[in-house]
């Protein structure tokens, strides 16, 4: 092998590292309205499975079209607040605001079935990363239609199962509200009573993650207080 | 032009570079690199194929590179320069993957990031192309990234059969009627140990037919 003179490595490391550079924030930018797109078709595919309306990935938009009538923003006293697009309003960057400039986006939704829906969006912490989903509650403003979960990077097989619809399907029917008290939706590690309708099971190994749900259920969910509070029938 | 250029594209040597890795030089079963993406991805047959295609693109694109480049690589940074390529390919696949794969993309999720971590490549690149001119080495690129692939997919085939009764999705299972019959679904299949196990017996397949593969006490 050649000897390289510092000079020549130094010089080699630099153009390397531009190329490189160049290379790849050229992909990132040719690429990425075709992500943005994936990413804005994801989120719609989870709220319509809050919903329970299954959705490809080719049929997402026009099935959200279909189902999802409304949305808006409310402010932390149950307000509506004008001109702002709920679609758009992320809420990891809302969750950093404190409460009294936080958007609380709202979604409405008439599945088959008839019921007048609507879909709150909720985000919290995992064990490794974010987790977050869609709470759908009907009319009453109480009892759970459905609900999905995901996550950035739970570990599979246990933290991961939240996305699962074992686990999802146990939230349905379940109640936030004991008459005018919110109480939320407890994760019981060893299992929930099953007449209790304020709680589920836990995922066996997956504590934190379960306890991350928890919390986000209630931190997210208890904003929308007044509204639910003011909404129901 | 020396006698080597003149060698056929596809020469007797440049074939066996591309059969060797599939058979008894296959990087899983009997140099043991790469197991863990073995295990992860292989729990349906199709982010196990999307991961042997992606892996076989990275292999043999970052060996040519390097092996065009061999000549002018410094020695004593070539290991963070392998690095480099390897790292840019796999971002590449990762970027295409999320917009034009976005489902198997989701499903794959952090085991793209992990090619880089494969041992297959690094051993790939500083073992062969850092010796050898770009075409042998796309070949062997090529061949290792099959030969990786192809345990893969016979895992991954194993698993989501007996674990999920489907293949590609597609329900064999429901569709043969066998649940009627009081068979069902094999939970044990989906979880990573199985997939160590079903490695495991392909190895022991392999060596039963291959004696040469067995070391000398």
């Amino acid at each position: 092998m050649k000897e390289f003179s510092n000079r020549y490595i130094f010089i080699f490391s630099a153009v390397m590292v531009i190329t490189v550079a160049t290379l790849l924030s050229l992909a990132a930018t040719l690429l990425q309205p075709r992500q943005q797109k994936n990413l804005e078709i994801e989120k719609k595919k989870s709220m319509l499975e809050s919903i329970g309306v299954p959705s490809a990935h080719e049929t997402t938009e026009s099935l959200y079209e279909k189902y999802i009538k409304e949305s808006f923003v409310l402010n932390s006293k149950g307000e509506v607040v004008p001109d702002v697009d709920a679609f758009n309003v992320g809420l990891n960057i809302e969750l950093k605001k404190p409460l009294e400039q936080q958007y609380l986006p709202v979604f409405n939704a008439v599945p088959d079935d008839g019921e007048k829906v609507i879909i709150l969006p909720v985000e919290g912490k995992g064990l490794w990363g974010p987790i977050y989903g869609y709470v759908s509650l009907k009319s009453d403003m109480n009892t759970i239609y459905g609900v999905t979960f995901d996550h950035k990077g739970e570990t599979p097989g246990l933290g991961a199962e939240i996305n699962t619809t074992g686990f999802e399907s146990m939230f349905i029917g379940k109640k936030l509200y004991d008459s005018d008290n919110f109480v939320s939706i407890g994760v019981i590690k060893g299992g929930s009573k099953r007449d209790d309708p304020h709680s589920v099971d836990a995922i066996s190994g997956g504590t934190i993650t379960s306890k991350g749900l928890e919390k986000m259920l209630n931190d997210c969910i208890v904003k929308y207080n007044d509204y639910l509070l003011k909404n129901r029938n | 032009m020396s006698a080597m250029d003149k060698e056929p594209m596809f020469s007797a040597k440049n074939i066996k570079l591309f059969t060797a890795p599939l058979g008894k030089d296959n990087p899983i079963t009997v140099q043991v690199l790469g197991i863990c993406s073995a295990l992860a991805v292989t729990v349906k047959l199709k982010p196990a194929i999307v991961m042997a295609l992606s892996v076989t693109i990275v292999v043999a694109v970052s060996n040519v590179v390097i092996a065009a480049m061999r000549k002018y690589i410094p020695d004593r940074i070539r290991i963070i320069v392998q690095l480099v390529v390897i790292a840019t390919m796999v971002i590449l696949v990762d970027q295409f993957l999320k917009a034009y794969a976005f489902d198997v993309s989701k499903q794959l999720s952090v085991f793209v990031g992990l090619i880089i971590t494969n041992c297959i490549l690094m051993g790939r690149l500083e073992a062969f192309a850092m010796a050898n001119k770009p075409w042998p080495s796309f070949i062997d690129g090529l061949g290792n990234g099959a030969g990786y692939g192809i345990i893969l997919i016979v895992v991954a085939f194993f698993r989501e059969l007996l674990g999920s009764g489907t293949l590609y999705g597609f329900p064999v299972m429901e569709k043969l009627g066998i649940y009627s019959t009081g068979y069902q679904n094999n939970g044990m299949m989906i979880l990573p140990p199985m997939a160590l196990i079903v490695v495991g017996l392909i190895i022991w397949f392999q060596r039963g037919r291959n004696k040469s593969l067995i070391e000398k006490k």
